[in-house]
């Protein structure tokens, strides 16, 4: 793997090398001693120009306990409209020698120059370019998904998520989280439906590999895991795309009532960070199907699967 | 003779100005409109003579052009053109645009307003003007602004543009649109005074808040902000209405949906006095290109789908649109090496459209060369009043010509092109057509591709 900037760069027997990697760095974060030799010696830049406390912490987390130097590098306020920034930074970072570069960048596609612009050969990983797509996201998504519902299966260990039907709600315009977990989710068998508002559904949306609804009651009952997306309160009143938080709660957040309407073995899952009260009630963030912490955990452990497919190379997969 | 090699048989040096009239020139065997080949006797910045083709005899001390295989046309006019002088130097200027243009077949170009300072008053087009006379490689006609400092917010001197040396008659913010309506229904009462045209940047301004890519499949899974096509609709569909209530002439900047076209051809069946261009990049190009984030693809309006490429050809043929002019926008290199969002928008075009053209509309049966002078010569010419150009190749008229091989092929290359911008979009496609001479006034500007004398310089 040379990069990865897209969940659809994964084809699927990739995806479930990725993820059974994933299982047995898992494992090895159950021991008393977390930290691997595997990168020693290698440098992980995590280049980070948007503010992203949880991701940054998951990713640093990640490269140390393979043993990697990591250097990260916060710009944020390097905003956009000086975008050789991006440029420069990346010659400099080649420069100092870094073997993979994890960007956050706000524009979109700045992952896919950083990769293809030819300012570098440093090897990229996408931890979230503007509105586009945050692969590593929908990893540990994919990952947690196939660790419950085998629990509640009761099948073996692998395997992929053919038939699992999934519910993406909330606010898939501008959700890279969305854009992500509905490609890999696909690569990997499982029936995604979109909940949203019109207003918060890209035109072009009926070409994507899922279905769409308005209708959260009627999906909810169907559907193995409900994955609710952050909604900014920005967006909403004057922001123009609903009329008002308390509109939006009562037609798409997931509360108790909504909540009794899943399957009894249906999951809860939310990316972080959550508007309680909001896309989300406490009752269904706190409750026993909630996978909301475990996602934190399993991003640890996908983000260094990552690390070590994108660093140690196809022959140490 | 081969048809790719013509020769002038003097030693006389010509240069791109000089002083005085140019020396004879007999083109030989041109085929005129890509028809009967065709000798042209020019002499005194006229068509002396044009006969069949071996019938006319060199005067004393004539240079000749042996143009058999070559296609005669009009000398190119450009509705549309970003020359960057005064205030982006760096991206270009008059005499690199002026090349750029000689090269690509151009005898005029009009120089669009959005320059720095902007083109909103009597000196500033009075200047570009003067400079492109100073070049003297194509006749630069200034574009003037239709708002001052193009803020849209209260009309710039339109008659002091017109009545300057510089003759104003095309007026346009473009880059921006004149979306307030009563300011644009104003724009156009106004230019009916001058026998100006209104060239509107047809872009809600609203609707296009922050927009990078056109809206629709690609844009949803690129999570680029999305440009409607509705945005330029609406614009064009009110402009319409506004330009038959008060009797005016209209001109639409490149419409690139196939639903522009459907409202210019209502409009003009209804009998509006409107007239409409197409680019280039938007009769070969589509957003699939944005799919790799290169912001050489990044354009304003942008690329649109394989359909809206199709409308607009057929819109080309049926003369719905009427020309096609090229909104050349050169950038420095910085302005497009980088992330998508911080990207410029624009793209390079004066040395590729009659290639693209070719492409695009002549060989796949759509236009014939006579319809390509149409388009890309008498009518912009006539919408944008150049009195001297777009003119047939007859006795009489003005001697701007290009003459152009259509049987050669060769990828484009933007490092060895004449402008300073390298953002061509075309960079690497294999385009049929090349540019063999430009005349000017009877004085060649380019022979064998290249620029003659000190244009060159």
């Amino acid at each position: 793997m040379r990069h990865l900037l897209s969940a659809a760069d994964l084809d699927r027997e990739g995806a479930l090398a990725l993820l059974d990697v994933a299982e047995e760095m898992a494992a090895t974060q159950a021991r008393e001693i977390k930290k691997l030799p595997t990168l020693r010696g290698r440098t992980v830049v995590n280049l980070f120009f948007e503010d992203s406390t949880r991701t940054r912490i998951s990713f640093e987390a990640a490269a140390k306990r393979l043993s990697a130097d990591v250097i990260t590098f916060s710009a944020k306020g390097s905003s956009v409209s000086k975008g050789e920034s991006l440029k420069d930074t990346a010659l400099t970072l080649q420069a100092m020698g870094a073997d993979a570069v994890v960007l956050r960048h706000s524009a979109s596609g700045a992952a896919h120059r950083l990769a293809h612009a030819g300012w570098s050969g440093v090897g990229v990983l996408n931890a979230g370019d503007g509105t586009h797509e945050h692969p590593t996201q929908a990893l540990l998504d994919a990952f947690t998904l196939r660790r419950r519902l085998r629990e509640h299966s009761g099948a073996g260990p692998g395997g992929a998520l053919d038939g699992v039907r999934v519910a993406v709600v909330g606010d898939v315009l501008h959700s890279r989280v969305a854009r992500s977990n509905v490609l890999l989710l696909r690569t990997l068998g499982a029936d995604v439906v979109l909940v949203a508002p019109p207003t918060l559904l890209p035109v072009g949306v009926d070409a994507w590999p899922c279905r769409t609804s308005w209708d959260l009651d009627a999906v909810l009952p169907e559907v193995d895991a409900v994955m609710v997306l952050r909604v900014q309160r920005e967006r909403m009143g004057g922001g123009g795309f609903f009329p008002s938080a308390q509109e939006y709660t009562r037609r798409f957040g997931l509360d108790g009532r909504r909540l009794r309407l899943l399957p009894e073995h249906a999951l809860v899952m939310h990316p972080g960070p959550m508007n309680r009260g909001l896309e989300i009630s406490a009752e269904a963030a706190d409750s026993p199907r909630s996978t909301i912490v475990e996602q934190v955990s399993n991003g640890v452990a996908v983000r260094m699967a990552t690390l070590y497919l994108l660093l140690a190379g196809e022959d140490a997969a | 003779m081969s048809a790719d090699t013509p020769t002038s048989t003097t030693a006389t040096p010509v240069g791109a100005r000089g002083s005085g009239e140019a020396p004879a020139l007999l083109v030989r065997r041109a085929s005129l409109l890509g028809g009967a080949a065709t000798d042209l006797l020019l002499e005194g910045g006229r068509v002396a003579r044009a006969a069949p083709g071996g019938s006319l005899e060199a005067p004393a001390g004539a240079r000749v052009v042996e143009a058999e295989g070559l296609v005669a046309l009009p000398g190119l006019v450009d509705l549309h053109t970003h020359l960057r002088e005064p205030g982006r130097e760096d991206a270009e200027t008059v005499l690199t645009g002026s090349r750029a243009a000689a090269l690509g077949g151009f005898t005029a170009v009009h120089a669009m307003a959005n320059t720095d300072p902007v083109a909103d008053t009597a000196g500033v087009v009075e200047q570009v003007w003067r400079l492109g006379r100073e070049v003297g490689l194509v006749d630069v006609r200034p574009v003037g602004a239709v708002t001052v400092g193009l803020a849209g917010e209260r009309l710039a001197e339109l008659g002091a543009m017109a009545s300057s040396a510089a003759r104003v008659r095309v007026f346009s913010d473009d880059g921006r649109c004149v979306a307030d309506p009563v300011l644009m229904r104003r724009a156009l009462e106004h230019v009916r005074s001058v026998d100006g045209v209104v060239a509107q940047h047809a872009q809600d301004p609203r609707l296009t808040e922050g927009a990078q890519m056109h809206e629709g499949v690609v844009s949803s899974v690129l999570g680029l902000r999305g440009w409607p096509a509705v945005a330029e609709e609406a614009v064009i569909a009110r402009d319409v209405l506004l330009a038959d209530h008060v009797g005016s002439r209209l001109h639409v900047c490149h419409v690139s949906t196939a639903g522009s076209v459907e409202i210019v051809r209502w409009a003009k069946a209804r009998g509006v006095d409107v007239t409409a261009e197409v680019t280039p990049h938007h009769l070969l190009l589509t957003d699939e290109l944005v799919r790799g984030y290169d912001p050489v693809y990044k354009v304003n309006p942008p690329l649109r789908t394989r359909a809206d490429v199709e409308a607009l050809r057929e819109a080309v043929a049926d003369g719905t649109v009427d020309v096609v002019a090229t909104d050349h926008a050169p950038h420095p290199m910085e302005d497009k090496d980088c992330e998508w969002a911080a990207a410029a928008m624009g793209m390079t075009g004066l040395e590729t459209a009659l290639s693209v053209v070719q492409e695009a509309l002549v060989e796949t049966g759509l236009l014939g060369w006579a319809d390509v002078a149409r388009v890309l010569s008498s009518s912009p010419a006539r919408i944008g009043r150049v009195a001297d150009h777009g003119r047939p190749l007859a006795e009489g008229e003005p001697a701007h010509l290009v003459l152009v091989d259509p049987s050669a092929r060769r990828p484009v290359e933007p490092e060895r092109h004449a402008t300073q911008g390298r953002n061509s979009p075309f960079r690497g496609l294999e385009l049929p057509g090349r540019v063999v001479a430009t005349v000017l006034r009877g004085r060649p500007v380019v022979l064998d591709g290249a620029l003659v004398g000190d244009g060159a310089a």
